[in-house]
């Protein structure tokens, strides 16, 4: 610990145990602990508290305090921990009612049981606890107190401690403390209702984690038996914990997916006309707890809903997924369950009479059961199944009920199905079916995008960049959009009102036009006039949009344009990059800035010739002659005024801005250097104005101009610069200054210092 | 409303009708726009022959199935709506109306449309809440009066959405977007409706559209023969309006964007599409016309005019007609229908709410809110469930609301109030005996002093009126309390009764004193002495039965 920090510490120590002075807040204790750690972590514990014996009086005072406050409480026992943890001897805490007393005063018990087991019972001890500490006997026993307890809160907390113990501790002990606990632990589920049953889930999965679980011990009966016992919703997050895990028996798997499908099934059966197709395994037939469940009240049933298909979704896409994975009857479900929120499904049980009246227009489970819809389109289905979610979907789009955030999720689980359906097996084009969709699903589009709801246009145009990335080259695709109207709708969503919506409007037609399918929009209202190219009118939004997203679209679509060699850039590269720098350096907002530095970047990257890159420049530069070439580079840059934007974004007042401008110069002088390349050219009165005009922006001032620049003097003056440097420098966050311990040690005592002063006022 | 000149003018009606101020302008636009529709397509001459039920059941559908054709009436003229109109007293929400003293009805808002109103009918322990079309959506009239509603022993509910599973912000959407698409490719847009009402809505929420969609050039025709004065009377109904557009009104800004409209020329509004129409008129437009049935009115004309081209819309947004009926004598039709109902009324999901929030002891409502709709059998979130089920009528069915009246309040004169002396005859518990004459007059009793005792008149005084009241007599106390018996007991015996027995009874005691051949009852409100003939004795033992309770 640094002097000055010592000198403020006795200060602090004293503020903290005066209950008359405000606690700092909950952030500088925790600050103030991540400090401590790192001090504990660098040097000795003991020779600390010997140096600084407020430490000690600090925890004394605290710990014997009548009625100490929780927060100060709190942070007492975790800086002991701290230090226990290297130096043992502290007393125990539990039961406060503050959460996090609590949770510090479990975790210290956590780590005094593990200090205590490590020395003399290291290696198999009893069950019975005979060759146990003392100090470890006492902490079981207060857990099994704990445990037999009527009080739900005390429950809680030994389960708690417990939870982390076998989170926290491999050694051979904890198996022990398994076999002496768990009929305790059993006892719980005897219970009716059982008390604490999500901390009982969160245990038995930590033991199950932990090396206990390899080796038996009755665990997996346990499990299956809580499995049994506990409500449906309680039994989900259990269920999702053992499917998890690497390797647990088959048949306790089998039972906990059956409880993670029980309410789908359940669906399944409510929205069944006649006896369908086999539905899920052995094991998930919607018994009647979770008919009950369904039936109890409206939150129930679509808690339970949301939960199983948020939990199957996981499940999903995990590699330990249970095979075979019965995609045909999931699918079914959510399609059903998707059919009952929209008020399309025609149920004749009367559990689905009850579903329908309680899903109809329900958007929590609409979101839930299209994102999980979504996530099944990576497995395949049957033929009329695949069908019935493509009609569901176009259901979602087409109604009016969709609400906005369920259409964008209709669109998304769209997008993921429509990418996800087969090529057609003689060519590489759509199939017949994702064809005759795309004629339904088009119509639809064309009147999203005319919706006076802004959230859906955007989620309509965010859709239209999507499946064009994928599909811009696919034949049917191109053809049926073209027949639209959707292009043009899209050119004219680029002068929306909403400026989500023209970002995302930049961004469709910048994908739209790389792929060919842009049309110059002619609206209704000036036919005659003839439009200019997109370029010219996405400049346009760059240069004089008043919101940021849309300049900042631009920015990403032009730089996609140059990776990809769009013919209208490729048209006039250099007035291209010209254009676009000179209006992205005089934006006020720095993304835009520092995309332009990106564009930069691509464009250097082209320039100096990649390997493999494509970029017409770099063909046509004799490869032979690297000198020549380099200066004809930096003849563009200079043409181009690349380097006055980078130069001037290299003081930029935002770091990003600064940081990317510094990478994108030392790359350059990377690149020029090894070459060679222009002669020194000394204090030429050209680097002089250079530099003078920098030292001015550096100093504020960046209105100056910089002028004419000659790629001698440029690489003159990034030779002389020390850009790494300043890379560190800038690398360092911009709070390093007040992140460090002296300065929160003072910022804490400034906030207390007022109740001195108002004493003095006092007087 | 529209049917009030049938009931005014040809029932014999002789009462009074109250409503809010734009309830009357507006319905008399309503009433206006109709009669002049009707009359400017006279008819020379009625066929009524058909209405005969044998011949009737011979015609082809619908007309077979046309209900009490007989009661069919001819529309009403103008002279009749003015007379039903000045039958009208006009009212303002919340205020109080005196029925004959005995009940007090009070409109409130019911956030349905310009001055609509829910009704509170009640006595002084009695409330009763008639709901009629009422709407919780954010437009533009004043918000629904929710709070008042509460504490009701009945609620009546009526008027509830045509079209329960048609959102109305959903359907404002889909107006926009197939208005839009119609005509950027050319086509023209025909919008078949009211001239008051929704189209307050629809012209603003288009007001904000039509630049986000490109449409500013187009032009939007509204015409009707009364759409001069609908435009211009929403703009000065302030009070009537929701918070947002009363605050325009003091900034000054019209409160309704529709001003706007017309004053950018984006809007032209005409009586009919003879005279300026035709000059003015360009095409693509979109042109808001009646009548919504497709009838009579101009909008039949569009019809005709614009039906034969697929690049033309009709968007139907009243729900009060079946689009498909009111299709029917264009058919066969190029042009694209869109059925977009807007009714903003309660829905099931509403009123489910409401009833939560209002907790009414009982809700009555029509028979056809209590199961799903017929089309939908399934759909049992479209019904009314609550708790009491709710009491359910059909037309013209007469129901006893299920309550009684048990109390009424009646009134002290101060002079009399003053003159009482209440007696505690239990901590917190006062008791004071009134004399006084009751005196009712239009369902309000109040209870006034007793004229004074008689008193000997100089015989040259005339008599006035007041003094016929018939004397009172004189006042006996009235007792409380209750006897214990075995005091009872001691005492008689002090006063030289023996031989007394006690027997005991279902409601008290009998108390025997077989010398004197005497019982007394003594039950929980009465005592009584019953003795042969010995009027010296019974006074004896009354006397001291009287010590025991208290008078006052």
């Amino acid at each position: 610990m640094d002097p000055e920090c010592s000198r403020l510490l006795p200060a602090l120590c004293a503020v903290l145990v005066d209950p008359r002075q405000p606690v700092a807040d909950d952030t500088c204790l925790e600050k103030l602990l991540d400090w401590f750690k790192t001090v504990t972590e660098a040097g000795p514990s003991l020779l600390l508290l010997q140096e600084n014996p407020c430490l000690v009086e600090l925890l004394f005072r605290v710990l014997k305090a009548h009625d100490p406050r929780p927060r100060v409480l709190s942070f007492s026992l975790r800086l002991a921990g701290l230090f226990a943890a290297q130096e043992d001897c502290f007393q125990y805490l539990q039961g406060d009612s503050s959460l996090f007393v609590a949770s510090a005063a479990g975790q210290l018990l956590v780590h005094i049981l593990a200090l205590a087991m490590r020395g003399p019972a290291e290696g198999h001890p009893s069950p019975q606890g005979c060759d146990w500490p003392a100090c470890a006997q006492k902490i079981v026993c207060h857990v099994e107190d704990s445990l037999r307890s009527t009080a739900t809160l005390q429950v809680t907390q030994a389960l708690n401690v417990l939870t982390t113990t076998f989170g926290h501790c491999h050694s051979p002990w904890t198996q022990g403390l398994w076999v002496r606990l768990s009929p305790l632990v059993a006892c719980l589920l005897e219970k009716d209702p059982i008390p604490a049953s999500h901390s009982l889930v969160d245990l038995l999965l930590s033991v199950a984690r932990s090396p206990v679980g390899s080796s038996d011990c009755g665990l997996w009966e346990t499990l299956a038996q809580t499995l049994s016992h506990l409500s449906p919703t309680q039994a989900g997050p259990l269920a999702l914990g053992i499917l998890k895990l690497q390797d647990c028996p088959q048949a306790l798997k089998t039972q906990a997916f059956g409880v993670l499908l029980q309410p789908l099934a359940c669906v399944l059966k409510a929205a069944a006309q006649a006896p369908g197709p086999p539905g899920f395994p052995e094991g998930a037939t919607g018994d009647s707890i979770t008919v009950d469940t369904f039936l109890s009240s409206k939150s129930a049933c679509v808690g339970l809903l949301c939960q199983a298909l948020a939990h199957l979704e996981l499940l999903q896409l995990l590699p330990q997924r249970p095979s075979p994975w019965p995609q045909a009857p999931l699918l079914r479900a959510a399609v059903a369950i998707l059919r009952f929120c929209h008020g399309s499904a025609a149920p004749t049980s009367d559990v689905g009479g009850h579903l329908c009246a309680v899903l109809a227009g329900c958007v929590r489970v609409q979101r839930a059961a299209l994102d999980f819809l979504g996530t099944l389109s990576q497995g395949t289905g049957p033929q009329e199944l695949v069908t019935q979610v493509f009609a569901v979907l176009l259901e979602y789009l087409t109604s009016p009920d969709s609400s906005p955030m369920v259409l964008k999720k209709a669109f998304q689980a769209t997008l993921r199905w429509l990418l996800g359906s087969p090529k057609a097996p003689s060519c590489c084009d759509l199939d017949p079916h994702t064809q005759l969709f795309l004629g339904e699903l088009l119509p639809v589009l064309r009147k999203r995008l005319c919706s006076p709801c802004w959230e859906a246009r955007d989620s309509g145009l965010e859709f239209l960049t999507q499946v064009t990335r994928h599909w811009g080259g696919q034949a049917a695709f191109r053809h049926a959009l073209l027949a639209s109207e959707v292009p043009e709708l899209t050119g004219q969503l680029l002068r929306d009102p909403e400026s989500y919506v023209r970002a995302s409007a930049v961004t469709a037609t910048g994908q739209l036009s790389s792929w060919g399918l842009y049309a110059t929009p002619t609206g209704p209202e000036h036919p005659e006039v003839q439009q200019e190219s997109l370029f010219t009118e996405l400049l346009h939004i760059l240069s004089t949009d008043s919101e940021g997203f849309p300049r900042r679209a631009v920015m990403h679509v032009f730089t996609q344009w140059l990776k990809d060699g769009h013919a209208d850039v490729a048209e006039d590269l250099e007035q291209f990059v010209a254009r676009v720098l000179q209006a992205a350096s005089q934006d006020l907002d720095w993304e835009v800035r520092a995309q332009g530095l990106e564009l930069a970047l691509v464009f250097l990257e082209q320039l100096l010739g990649q390997p493999g890159s494509r970029c017409p420049y770099a063909v046509a530069l004799p490869e032979a002659a690297p000198p020549a070439t380099l200066a004809q580079v930096l003849q563009a840059l200079c043409r181009v005024q690349l380097f006055e934007f980078a130069l001037r974004a290299l003081f930029d007042c935002d770091r990003p801005v600064a940081q990317k401008s510094c990478d994108l110069l030392l790359f350059l002088k990377a690149k020029a250097t090894p070459c060679g390349g222009p002669q020194e050219a000394g204090a030429s009165p050209d680097v002089v104005s250079v530099e003078a005009a920098l030292q001015r922006w550096q100093a504020g001032e960046q209105g100056q101009p910089l002028g004419e620049l000659e790629p001698e003097a440029v690489m003159a003056v990034l030779r002389s610069m020390d850009l790494e440097g300043l890379r560190g420098m800038l690398a360092k966050s911009s709070d390093h200054m007040e992140k460090s311990p002296q300065s929160l040690l003072q910022d804490m005592l400034a906030t207390v210092g007022v109740l001195g002063e108002n004493e003095a006022d006092c007087y | 409303m529209m049917a009030l000149p049938y009931i005014t003018e040809h029932t014999g009606f002789t009462g009074t009708v109250y409503a809010t101020e734009p309830t009357v302008q507006i319905g008399r636009l309503l009433m206006e726009e109709l009669v002049n529709f009707i009359e400017r397509v006279p008819k020379a001459q009625s066929a009524s022959l058909w209405k005969n039920k044998d011949t009737q059941r011979l015609l082809p559908s619908p007309l077979k199935d046309a209900v009490e054709v007989s009661t069919w009436r001819r529309c009403y003229t103008m002279q009749e709506v003015n007379s039903a109109l000045s039958k009208i007293q006009l009212v303002g929400y919340s205020q109080k109306i005196e029925l004959f003293g005995a009940v007090q009805v009070t409109p409130l808002s019911s956030g349905y449309a310009l001055g609509s109103s829910n009704w509170i009918i009640q006595s002084h322990y009695e409330k009763v809440s008639y709901v009629s079309g009422s709407s919780l959506l954010t437009t533009h009239p004043q918000p629904m009066d929710q709070a008042s509603l509460k504490n009701s022993d009945v609620l009546i509910l009526t008027g509830l959405t045509q079209i329960p599973t048609a959102n109305p912000d959903g359907m404002v959407g889909e107006f926009c977007s197939n208005l839009a698409l119609t005509v950027r490719n050319g086509g023209n847009v025909l919008v078949p409706c009211y001239p008051s009402g929704v189209i307050y809505d629809l012209l603003e929420c288009l007001y904000q559209y039509i630049d986000s969609a490109g449409l500013s050039s187009i032009p939007f025709y509204f015409i009707s023969p009364v759409a001069n004065s609908s435009l211009e009377f929403s703009q000065i109904f302030a009070e009537w309006l929701c918070h947002n557009k009363q605050t325009k009104v003091y900034l000054p800004e019209p409160p309704f964007p529709h001003a706007e409209l017309i004053q950018t020329n984006k809007l032209k509004h005409y009586p009919s599409i003879h005279g300026d129409f035709s000059n003015d008129f360009r095409q693509p437009c979109v042109v808001f016309t009646g009548h919504p049935s497709l009838r009579f009115g101009d909008v039949v004309h569009f019809m005709e005019l614009w039906g034969k081209s697929s690049l033309n819309t009709v968007i139907f947004t009243e729900p009060d007609f079946s689009y498909l009926e009111a299709l029917a004598p264009y058919q066969p039709l190029a042009m694209k229908c869109i059925y977009c109902p807007i009714d903003t009324r309660l829905n099931f999901i509403q009123v489910s709410k409401l009833l939560k929030e209002v907790q009414p002891l009982h809700v009555v409502c029509p028979e056809q809110y209590t199961q799903p709709p017929p089309a939908q059998s399934h759909r049992v979130d479209l019904m009314i469930d609550c708790q009491p089920p709710a009491m359910s009528y059909r037309r013209a069915e007469v129901l006893a609301l299920p309550f009684r009246r048990r109390y009424e309040k009646i009134e002290i004169m101060p002079e009399l109030a003053d003159s009482l002396v209440p007696m505690e005859i239990k901590p917190g518990i006062s008791l004071a005996t009134v004399s006084a004459v009751l005196h009712t007059k239009d369902n309000k009793h109040v209870l006034q002093p007793p004229p004074r005792p008689a008193q000997p008149t100089g015989g040259k005084k005339r008599k006035r009126p007041s003094d016929d009241i018939p004397d009172c007599k004189v006042l006996k106390p009235l007792l409380s309390g209750s006897i214990p018996v075995e005091q009872f007991v001691q005492t008689l015996e002090k006063h030289g009764f023996s031989d007394i027995k006690v027997e005991d009874t279902a409601k008290g005691h009998i108390v025997l004193l077989q010398e004197a051949e005497t019982l007394i009852q003594i039950e929980e409100d009465s005592t009584h002495i019953i003795c042969d003939n010995d009027e010296v004795l019974r006074v004896r033992l009354r006397d001291l039965v009287l010590k025991f309770l208290q008078k006052f």
